[in-house]
């Protein structure tokens, strides 16, 4: 394989981005974040029992909302991506599957990317597009 | 003398064989709740966007909602939101050092599935 980042994502074992450090970091960030969004939303829906259209087709009309949205949004892509890797560099290993693992992680963490973006250009249509 | 029945690689199968010590267990259930959550944003995002496209939609929305499928659906996000939030909180204190001994983690790993079940119910009767 040609040594491109992108051949890298998937034959490095020890840490999806530069090093283990920063995915150790930036999944730690974006949990307390998470965890926060989670706590909000909890408390928002519970203050908030019966919910109309135009109330909340107003509430995420208001820019800082559709901001809060989609910091969320990529918060929790994030948080995923370096989550899924993991698991990904954990169960489909040279040790577990051999030579071929290289092609199993490839084809996983793809479809793992794929979603995810299909997740944030989805999120980005809801909060903006007409 | 050559042991000739040595596993070389472990299966599925001998999962079952492993001892589960509760450690492991609330690990390797944080870890699948993981998984849920990342297929559980396209619900989300499913939901959002029907709530938000017209008011027919949003009543549609409410309506699935409020039948069983979309109520069981509906709970078992929160349980595994509710199941990971608690449990990674208990990993963000252990990161921090904070009862990070044998003991420690057995209580703590404990103390999470005692709080995260409480919460599964909690939601249980708010969705039902
Ligand atoms: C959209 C919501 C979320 C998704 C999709 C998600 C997904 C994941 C996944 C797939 C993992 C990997 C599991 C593993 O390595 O064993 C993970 C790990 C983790 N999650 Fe989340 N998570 C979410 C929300 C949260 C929240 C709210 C917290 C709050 C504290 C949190 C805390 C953690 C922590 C601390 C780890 C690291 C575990 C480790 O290093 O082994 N996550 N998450």
């Amino acid at each position: 394989m040609p040594d491109s980042s992108a051949a890298k994502m998937v034959t490095q074992v020890t840490a999806m981005s530069r090093n283990g450090i920063s995915d150790w970091l930036i999944q730690r960030l974006s949990a307390l974040l998470l965890a926060f969004y989670t706590v909000s939303l909890v408390i928002w829906f519970l203050m908030t029992p019966s919910l109309s259209y135009d109330q909340w087709q107003a509430l995420f009309d208001t820019s800082w909302v559709q901001v809060c949205a989609l910091v969320g949004l990529l918060a929790a892509c994030a948080h995923a991506w370096i989550g899924v890797w993991t698991c990904g560099s954990d169960y489909l290993s040279d040790h577990s599957l051999g030579a071929r693992a290289v092609i199993f992680r490839f084809v996983y963490q793809t479809t793992s990317i794929l979603i995810l973006i299909v997740y944030l250009l989805w999120g980005i249509n809801i909060l903006w597009g007409t | 003398m050559k042991n000739d029945s040595r596993p070389i690689n472990l299966g599925f199968s001998d999962l079952l064989h492993f001892r589960w010590p509760i450690v492991a267990l609330a690990s390797i259930t944080h870890r699948i709740t993981g998984i849920l959550l990342f297929i559980g944003i396209g619900f989300g995002l499913y939901g959002l966007d029907m709530s938000l496209s017209s008011e027919a939609e949003f009543r549609a929305l409410a309506s699935i909602l409020g039948a069983l499928p979309g109520k069981i659906i509906l709970w078992l996000l929160m349980s595994a939101l509710a199941y990971h939030f608690v449990a990674g909180i208990k990993h963000l204190l252990l990161d921090l050092g904070i009862g990070e001994t044998l003991e420690g983690g057995r209580r703590a790993a404990m103390v999470s599935i005692f709080f995260s079940l409480t919460l599964i119910v909690l939601a249980g009767l708010w969705v039902f």
